[in-house]
């Protein structure tokens, strides 16, 4: 295990039950995310993001999901052996996560200033005073002004910016090592976005905190991710620095993916989009998993599925038989542009 | 809250009034001459007219319905008929026995039907979940007659733990401050006549409380579903939060509010409908003391018992509702 690592996700597989049989959602992932970066998780809905993240909180809804094979090494423990109690000592204290939806990720009933001190009460043995001095603390870190008033009200009364800072603000509470965003902005205005984006990239820097960030928008990525995994039914398709593979994306998916991220700057063209869905868990077809859907697919693609290939000393890999050579004999093909 | 509270009270005015128009209406809408059906066949003119003048309907309705209102304010009820003494006094007794056992059991119903609700919501679709709905099914549709009776026949007869009928040992007897049994004989520092009265209210009020347990407990358990597949509870769990905090502080709050209506208006439906188990357990209720006054025709009595049980019914509304605003904050603001 690499010494940076501090989550190593090893052939993990993660199935659901439906009717008579598990159907896997994520099946065989293999990834780790290092010390102090932001990695970013890409894929359309139904690629297995949120499962993944899911299974690193121990959160995987049981019954009907489970996970069936593989490991999550966090700082070098398995956190699949975990037993529930032994869980909720990781769970929002050095893993801890913040959700899509703000509206309604908060409680109600609760004030703001009873939900963050639950979540620091919980993980350490503070006054009630220290816990309301680092609730104000905490609110000040995620910019929100006049901290000492927002403890007091209810998550109605505040904006859907203002609830995923309080709800970043209670991830952060106990110093996680590792905070997983699973598309933090997608319901938030863009200016709003923007802002969350570059508080998440401030937290980064100033706490040290690894970030795993799960969106659908390669904009967002390309803005603070340090690396990224594409993710397409329930596999990784393509991983590597964020750069190179924004720049050069190998895989035929991530460039039908670049390809219908609309540019502002660019000729006004219509814009592309992959044609097809991403196959339901249980409908996989043999062979590889994009192929029916991907332009630059041969016969061999539809019977063998492809391993990953490196393409690259830095860590750069890629799941399709175009690649198969390596970098300086398999010369990419991709798309026609 | 304040402003929510005296809002709330202030639109009460008009229920409390409409509930005076009703009640009042009961005597004219008796067909004939009130005091004639009242008195029956072979009463004297003589006392017709008394009784007439003495229910003052000799006079125009409207100043009727003028004195009896003046008459509630200054909390006369009337006089009965059978007994010829003041209501306000005479029923007193009885709604503290009715209270006494809606309360004891309400007490039970809500202990374990909420509970019972929850564990079913946790462990959904398990032999525990399963036998629990069953049982409340079982419950709901039970006759509470058949039900007193069989708990009367095993527990009294059988077993011999419990007394079958009756509030009190009448060898002896409590004597009453509040009429409230329980209350009197702990200030009267008397814990034997304690137990004894905790022993005659068991089983009536496991009767009574047999059907809103059975029904707190299945809308329990359907709002708790809902709610734990909720965003928040995710939420709360992602923090570190174990179970038991999840259920029952952040799910249990927002689930109540649905439940919080369904307990206001059992308790309503009990004040006033316990009439079977209080005659079955030889319970000294309000219900019977109605049903009693229907056999003798004392209209008096009959309007002022339908109207504290409808004044009461109203106010435990009101209270449900002050719930409500106090459990949930978003209520208050909203109006």
């Amino acid at each position: 295990m690499d010494s940076q690592s501090i989550l190593q996700i090893n052939d993990l597989k993660v199935s659901f039950y439906s009717g008579e049989r598990y159907i896997p959602a994520v099946d065989g992932i293999t990834f780790e995310l290092k010390d102090g970066e932001i990695l970013g998780i890409v894929g359309e809905s139904g690629s297995g993001k949120s499962v993944t993240s899911l299974a690193a909180m121990g959160l995987i809804p049981s019954p009907p999901g489970k996970v069936e094979e593989g490991c999550i090494l966090f700082e070098g423990k398995d956190l699949t052996t975990l037993r529930e109690k032994e869980w909720r000592k990781v769970r929002g204290n050095q893993i801890s996560m913040i959700f899509q939806e703000p509206m309604t990720s908060l409680n109600p009933l609760f004030t703001i200033g009873n939900q963050l001190a639950e979540a620091i009460a919980l993980h350490t043995k503070q006054s009630k005073a220290e816990g309301v001095k680092r609730c104000t603390e905490l609110l000040r870190l995620v910019g929100i002004p006049r901290a000492e008033g927002i403890l007091q009200e209810y998550p109605h009364q505040l904006s859907g910016g203002m609830r995923q800072r309080v709800m970043i603000a209670m991830a952060m509470a106990c110093n996680p090592r590792v905070l997983i965003a699973d598309e933090p902005t997608t319901a938030l205005d863009v200016t709003i976005q923007a802002q969350i984006l570059s508080l998440m990239k401030d937290l980064n820097r100033k706490t040290h905190t690894s970030i795993i960030l799960i969106t659908h928008d390669l904009g967002i990525v390309a803005e603070i991710c340090d690396r990224v995994i594409v993710m397409y039914a329930g596999q990784i398709v393509e991983q590597g620095d964020v750069r190179t593979i924004l720049k050069t994306p190998k895989h035929p998916y991530t460039e039908g993916l670049l390809r219908s991220v609309p540019d502002l700057r660019g000729k006004r063209e219509r814009l592309y989009s992959i044609p097809g869905n991403v196959p339901a868990p249980g409908s996989i077809p043999k062979g590889c998993r994009f192929a029916p859907r991907c332009d630059s697919a041969f016969g061999k693609c539809h019977e063998a599925a492809p391993p990953i290939y490196k393409t690259g000393s830095d860590g750069h890999g890629v799941r399709c038989f175009l690649h198969k050579v390596g970098e300086e004999s398999g010369e990419h093909v991709g798309l026609p542009s | 809250m304040l402003t929510y509270t005296a809002r709330r009270l202030l639109s009460l005015i008009p229920v409390l009034f409409g509930m005076t128009l009703v009640v009042f209406a009961i005597i004219h809408a008796i067909p004939g001459d009130p005091a004639q059906v009242i008195l029956g066949q072979r009463a004297t003119k003589e006392a017709i007219e008394t009784l007439t003048r003495e229910l003052g309907l000799d006079r125009p309705w409207y100043i009727q319905y003028f004195d009896y209102i003046k008459s509630l304010f200054t909390g006369d009820l009337g006089t009965s008929l059978r007994t010829r003494g003041p209501i306000n006094q005479e029923i007193w007794p009885y709604l503290a026995a009715t209270l006494e056992l809606t309360g004891a059991a309400m007490f039970i119903a809500v202990l374990i039907g909420v509970n019972a609700g929850i564990i079913s919501a946790w462990y959904s679709n398990s032999w525990f979940d399963y036998t629990a709905m069953i049982l409340a099914l079982i419950g709901v549709s039970m006759p509470i007659f058949w039900l007193g009776l069989m708990e009367q026949w095993a527990f009294s007869i059988q077993l011999g733990w419990l007394p079958t009928t009756g509030r009190e040992d009448v060898r002896d007897p409590i004597t009453a401050i509040t009429n409230l049994y329980l209350v009197d004989t702990l200030i009267q520092g008397r814990p034997d006549q304690f137990i004894t009265a905790l022993k005659h209210l068991i089983l009536p009020s496991v009767a009574l409380a047999t059907i809103p347990m059975a029904i707190i407990a299945r809308m329990t358990r359907s709002t708790m579903l809902e709610v734990m597949k909720a965003d928040y509870i995710r939420t709360a769990r992602a923090k570190g939060l174990g179970m038991f905090w999840v259920v029952y502080k952040h799910s249990l709050k927002n689930a109540i509010i649905p439940v919080l209506t369904v307990i206001g208006l059992q308790t309503g439906l009990l004040l006033g409908g316990a009439i079977l188990t209080e005659t079955i357990f030889g319970w000294p209720g309000i219900g019977r003391y109605l049903y009693d006054a229907i056999g003798y025709r004392d209209y008096p009595v009959i309007q002022s018992g339908i109207l504290i049980i409808a004044a009461i019914f109203v106010f435990i509304n009101l209270i449900v509702d002050l719930l409500y605003a106090l459990v949930d904050p978003r209520i208050k603001y909203n109006q």
